[in-house]
């Protein structure tokens, strides 16, 4: 089988509104796969329902061949120990150090060694740049470290499939370039699958193999980065390019500003 | 306007009958997952450390204030009928049944309690607590179990330490200021109070307010709003709820467990 993770006619609301229709997407194994949309557009809650955190009303997700919302909570529970996920905001423990951060999914799910566990943990930090902030705290380095460290400890299980939410949201340019070959080198000599969401357009395009494009809950698009650059989508133009106003109106819907001032004008 | 206030009503009762369900609900949840922390004592140990003995300070200067205040006031009623010989045991009864237990759980809902909601409130707005599950690893076992046993282990410990230090501050003041007989003291201490009617009941008191003080507070932060505003609320729920549910409770273990 060579896709990782399946989404088939995925259907999913809170309450009366809808995030996500009859949504169907592919990760191919071994590929580095961004979803990009603004915000709202359902990119994050895609990653939700892969990690078992949240149910669809219809449709199925399959990671690995196993259908996530069948799975009872210790299926749920051994199949999350296959992947590996960055968050937003790195969402590393405050009371614990970067390495013991680093070393708690390995504490957790192994009996190894007290010395080979450093190793490993070293190890894993060294990827990232950051083995000699081990013994600091995670309120001690800077939001680009914090995103870093917590990439190490999401690959210290060696996962199958990593997924990242968000990974350049708040980083300064160099930090921005730095994660991003961090994840596409990660990916590649792991040789695990990675999904990425996203909206930084440039940093993703640089590293993904292919993007989908979410808005309204629905794929708008989808190809290579350079096939959505090239793209004539309305919606992806503007996304690509930044354009203010577009298919996304810059105006939030309602009354138009003339029936609001009583000029008697029609929206 | 019926219909509007019969609606009303129906939603408020399904709303009360849903949260005692969640409440009850988590409460199993915890215990299921009890045995899981119990095999990892230094997980328990660590958090008897940080909820029990950061607590002891104001444990430990409430007691003595609480203790001297008792002699104060138990001497002048005592002294009216000429038994001021007694102050002792009545320091110690009252410390021992009510006091110690009551009080102290009160602090601790204030001290360990609010502690406990904020911080697992904030893991939980910091994602720390999904981090956690997408990690295999349950968040009720890893962080709720430990500090709940901690908890329950810690109150026992600090009710007899506030008693204890009660009853020297009460020595300090009714022997060493006023001028009690300190073998009369003593003596009408050690004669009056019974281990099992008087200390053990004390000991199940803070045992359950222990209880009642831990879940309240974790269950607040685990089911806080992610925001700020929220942890704030539920810090503050958790003392309103908690304290009232201790003097709630004192009142029906005193009726149960001292009627004659």
């Amino acid at each position: 089988m060579s896709n990782l993770v399946e989404i088939r006619d995925l259907h999913f609301s809170y309450g009366d509104r809808p995030i996500l229709s009859n949504l169907s997407m592919d990760f191919p194994r071994g590929k580095l796969i961004a979803v990009m949309g603004g915000s709202g557009s359902g990119k994050t809650t895609v990653l939700r329902l892969i990690g078992g955190q949240i149910r669809p009303q219809r449709g199925a997700v399959t990671v690995n061949g196993e259908n996530v919302h069948q799975l009872d909570t210790e299926g749920l529970y051994r199949l999350r120990r296959k992947m590996g996920m960055l968050f937003q905001f790195g969402a590393l423990f405050t009371d614990l150090t970067v390495f013991e951060n680093v070393a708690f999914p390995l504490r957790e799910h192994t009996d190894l060694p007290e010395e080979l566990l450093r190793d490993l943990v070293l190890m894993r930090l060294n990827a990232v740049g950051l083995r000699n902030a081990a013994q600091l705290k995670p309120s001690e380095i800077s939001g680009g470290m914090a995103r870093r460290v917590a990439l190490a400890r999401a690959i210290a299980l060696d996962p199958r499939l990593i997924m990242y939410d968000e990974p350049f949201a708040g980083l300064d340019p160099i930090s921005m370039g730095v994660t991003a070959n961090l994840i596409r080198n990660l990916n590649d000599t792991l040789g695990s699958t990675s999904i990425l969401v996203s909206h930084d357009v440039n940093e993703t395009f640089s590293i993904a193999d292919y993007v989908y494009f979410l808005s309204q809950g629905k794929i708008v698009a989808a190809g290579t980065p350079e096939e959505m650059r090239r793209s004539s989508d309305p919606y992806v133009k503007q996304f690509v390019n930044a354009e203010p106003d577009g298919p996304v109106p810059f105006h939030y819907p309602g009354k138009s500003l003339a029936e609001d001032l009583g000029l008697g004008g029609k929206r | 306007m019926i219909k509007r206030l019969l609606s009303a009503i129906g939603g408020g009762v399904i709303d009360m009958f849903a949260r005692i369900g969640l409440v009850t609900r988590s409460f199993g949840g915890l215990l299921a997952k009890s045995p899981g922390a119990l095999r990892r004592p230094s997980l328990i140990s660590e958090q008897i450390h940080f909820i029990g003995n950061y607590s002891l300070l104001i444990i430990t200067v409430s007691g003595l204030f609480v203790g001297m205040v008792l002699a104060l006031q138990g001497y002048y009623t005592l002294s009216q009928f000429g038994a001021d010989e007694k102050l002792g045991q009545l320091v110690a009864l009252s410390l021992l049944r009510e006091l110690g237990p009551v009080v102290t759980a009160l602090l601790f809902a204030g001290r360990a309690g609010t502690s406990l909601t904020a911080e697992i409130g904030l893991m939980k707005a910091g994602e720390q607590l999904t981090a956690m599950e997408m990690m295999a690893v349950n968040p009720i076992q890893r962080v709720l179990a430990p500090r709940f046993w901690a908890g329950l282990i810690a109150m026992p410990v600090l009710a007899t330490v506030f008693s204890a230090i009660g009853v020297i501050g009460g020595y300090l003041v009714g022997v060493q200021l006023i001028g009690v007989d300190a073998g009369a003291f003593w003596s009408q201490m050690q004669g009056n109070i019974d281990v099992r009617r008087d200390i053990l009941n004390g000991v199940l008191k803070s045992f359950v307010f222990g209880v009642a003080v831990t879940f309240t507070a974790l269950f607040q932060g685990y089911e806080a709003q992610p925001t700020p505003e929220g942890v704030s609320r539920a810090t503050t729920r958790t003392v309103v709820i908690a304290s009232l549910m201790v003097l709630g409770l004192d009142f029906v273990m005193t009726a149960l467990m001292f009627n004659k």
